[in-house]
């Protein structure tokens, strides 16, 4: 039986975001999962989520790029692809701007604190996504 | 000393939830009433079987007066987004129980990921609600104080 809410359907979208940010998920995948057309959609889960699919995308990889700078070893260009981002530069960049601090300088001031404290990941990946008040800058596919 | 008994999720449709609370989750219905004298209210609350001291209630967004058109509407859009909250579940084998759920048909939006405090997974139901699936390590649980610095 189909949802009669149109915002489950752009729940699946978003699930798609969450699952598949390390892949080269895209807002037209994203669509596609909410069963929309991508102009539609756009619009859809801006009024639904208060902020563009490509922006919920892209910080959705940054929150992840940050959880294993602060619980990894990897290297800021492992991460970087691990994400599903492009370019080293762009992510660099993009990471600053949201997060005030290059990817390794943000390393370098986060303790484990979480190691202590049972947060279940959910609350911490919803906490950890800061905003993106600009243009994205991973190369991919333009702001919508 | 005051226990938890019961907690309630708002579903879009009860047999929808019923179905997948029981064949998929794997819990069993307690109660499963409609009372004509609340004009036809359902009641169903499902549980799981190894925690027959706590149910989980599925109650649709009751219809106007209960609730006011614009209130029932708000609150079935924030569930149908999966902001209306979530349920935290632990499992002593998220492995194998993710692999079972996903052979019932459901899908993820968090595969089980390592996090300092173990294996955590999350999915929705059919409503929109969040539902958490974690393997707690030794030593870590949802009650312990966070050590402070």
């Amino acid at each position: 039986m189909a949802h009669p809410e149109p915002e489950r359907h752009l729940l699946r979208a978003r699930d798609l975001a969450d699952t598949r940010y390390a892949d080269q998920v895209d807002v037209g995948a994203m669509a596609a999962a909410a069963g929309l057309s991508r102009a539609h959609f756009s619009r859809a889960f801006a009024g639904a989520f208060g902020e563009s699919p490509g922006a919920y995308l892209l910080t959705r990889r940054l929150e992840r790029a940050a959880a294993l700078l602060r619980n990894t070893d990897h290297s800021v260009a492992e991460i970087c692809f691990e994400v599903g981002l492009a370019s080293v530069g762009s992510f660099t960049t993009s990471f600053k701007r949201v997060y005030g601090q290059t990817p390794t300088e943000y390393r370098a001031s986060h303790p484990t604190a979480a190691t202590w404290a049972m947060v279940p990941s959910c609350l911490i990946q919803e906490y950890a996504r800061r905003g993106n008040r600009t243009i994205r800058e991973d190369g991919g596919a333009p702001t919508e | 000393m005051i226990s938890l008994a019961m907690t309630q999720v708002w579903v879009h449709d009860q047999d929808v939830a019923k179905d997948f609370y029981t064949t998929k989750l794997g819990w069993e219905v307690r109660q499963d009433a409609v009372i004509p004298e609340l004009g036809g209210f359902r009641f169903l609350t499902v549980g799981p079987p190894a925690q027959p001291d706590i149910a989980v209630a599925l109650l649709v967004v009751p219809p106007a007066p209960i609730f006011d058109e614009e209130t029932g509407a708000q609150l079935k859009a924030l569930v149908a987004k999966g902001q209306a909250g979530s349920l935290f579940l632990t499992t002593d084998d998220i492995q194998a129980d993710c692999e079972a759920l996903k052979a019932r048909g459901v899908q993820f939006y968090e595969e089980p990921t390592e996090y300092p405090y173990g294996r955590d997974s999350g999915f929705h139901d059919p409503s929109g609600n969040s539902i958490r699936l974690a393997q707690v390590k030794p030593g870590f649980s949802s009650t312990r104080e966070p050590v402070s610095a």
